[in-house]
């Protein structure tokens, strides 16, 4: 389960709905504040609850793509064992989706509606998941790093001030911790192998270190929802702080791997004890995002076209309900 | 995709027998058997079950969110229903 810094869209919010007393907002915040949680048919801004339909359902959105690169190896994974596992963890995928469009909806979009403006490109998803998987190394990367970066931003959303998505989000991090392993487990077999095995494990770690970082969203100087998402406390942290918080836990796994970080300019801070990492390439973050990744449009005509092959099973699943409630009605 | 949406269902979970059941999410299925198959796939995975309710969500009867302290209201000044509103004298036990 994946969610990357969602708050990136050059759209600002906007502001208050005209209906909207001061009075109320106060006493929303208030609320907010007091750390009371928000329920489905509770009084809420506008904007809040706009930006929280943007957040869960880019989030699911990004749930239900990302089963993609994975299924790329599920009819390749190296043994029985490693099949079984990768099934399990796409299963997931699709099941944390269905939990995130759930609690999406209850905002008032229905699912049919959020698939649509998937499809429409109007809603996006992680930016990571338009990267290729071209090697069995890139399924122990996504795990270890893709969930690993998911897992910093998740946690806190458990604590997220709307009702329905924190506990989305807790029932998601119970789950995501085996998909974080198995990734790790995979790297570990490649990075414990023969010289080739080793390669393709250091060439997995190049290709997805960058864009991993870049999961967690432009920097908090360019971050243009943050304040106001941590204001309603859906956000707890800001983009940088996760980031580096990642960053100083997964590069003393890397080592342990053997592996080398793609970055020049990685150094431990002796004083602080965090580490300093180079700028990431924001232009390709935002070319991704813009449509121009490697696998954007491959993902979304896949998603298409399952929408439209799985019509017939939907039409049928409806009549024979149909059928069977006439029957029970005569 | 102008095809109606399939209904939405509450899925309320028992962990294990002596609990209750709790509500866990939703789903949307067809009809309500494939509401039950979809809930055990959606939401125990992972054993977190051993019985399972679903109800079409609007079948049920909520109250007001926005009437919350009115309704709730004839509860409020109560207080004698509270143990600790009656004071026991010293020396009193097992009370």
């Amino acid at each position: 389960m994946y969610t990357q810094g969602l708050d990136q869209k050059g759209k600002v919010v906007q502001s208050s709905d005209a209906s909207e007393s001061a009075d109320q907002l106060d006493a929303f915040q208030k609320r907010v504040d007091a750390e009371d949680k928000i329920e489905a048919k509770d009084w809420m801004p506008a904007a809040y609850r706009r930006t929280l339909l943007r957040q869960i359902s880019q989030h699911a959105h990004s749930e239900i793509i990302g089963m993609q690169p994975e299924g790329n190896w599920l009819t390749r994974a190296p043994t029985l064992k490693r099949k079984a596992i990768l099934l399990a963890k796409v299963q997931d995928e699709a099941g944390h989706g269905l939990y995130l469009y759930s609690a999406a909806e209850t905002l008032g979009v229905s699912r049919d509606q959020m698939v649509a403006d998937l499809l429409s490109g109007k809603a996006k998803y992680s930016s990571i998941f338009n990267y290729p998987t071209l090697t069995w190394a890139d399924i122990g990367a996504i795990g270890w790093l893709v969930d690993g970066a998911a897992i910093m931003n998740q946690i806190p959303l458990c604590r997220c001030s709307y009702g329905p998505y924190a506990r989305a989000m807790v029932r998601i991090c119970k789950e995501e911790s085996f998909h974080q392993r198995q990734g790790f487990d995979i790297m570990f077999e490649l990075s414990r192998g023969n010289d080739e095995q080793k390669a393709m494990a250091q060439d997995a770690l190049n290709r997805w270190w960058w864009p991993s970082l870049m999961m967690f969203g432009p920097n908090d100087s360019d971050s243009k929802h943050s304040a106001q998402s941590m204001a309603w406390k859906i956000k707890r942290f800001s983009n940088d702080e996760l980031r580096q918080k990642f960053v100083d836990v997964t590069v003393p796994q890397a080592e342990f791997l053997g592996l080398r970080v793609p970055d020049d300019d990685l150094s431990i801070n002796d004083k602080t004890g965090h580490y300093e990492f180079g700028d990431i390439d924001w232009q390709e973050f935002y070319d991704v995002l813009a449509g121009n990744g490697p696998c954007n449009r491959q993902r979304i005509e896949k998603r298409g076209q399952a929408q439209v092959d799985g019509a017939w099973v939907r039409d049928a699943a409806r009549a024979y309900a149909d059928k069977h409630a006439t029957a029970a009605a005569a | 995709m102008n095809e109606k949406e399939w209904p939405l269902y509450e899925v309320f979970i028992r962990s294990r027998s002596g609990l209750s059941h709790r509500h866990a999410g939703s789903v949307h299925a067809a009809d309500d058997q494939m509401a039950l198959d979809h809930a055990r796939d959606t939401y125990t995975r992972r054993m977190e079950g051993v019985s399972l309710w679903v109800v079409r969500s609007d079948l049920i009867v909520a109250s007001d969110p926005a009437d919350t302290s009115a309704f709730f209201a004839p509860a409020e000044d109560k207080i004698y229903r509270h143990p600790t509103f009656y004071k026991i004298p010293d020396g009193v036990e097992n009370l």
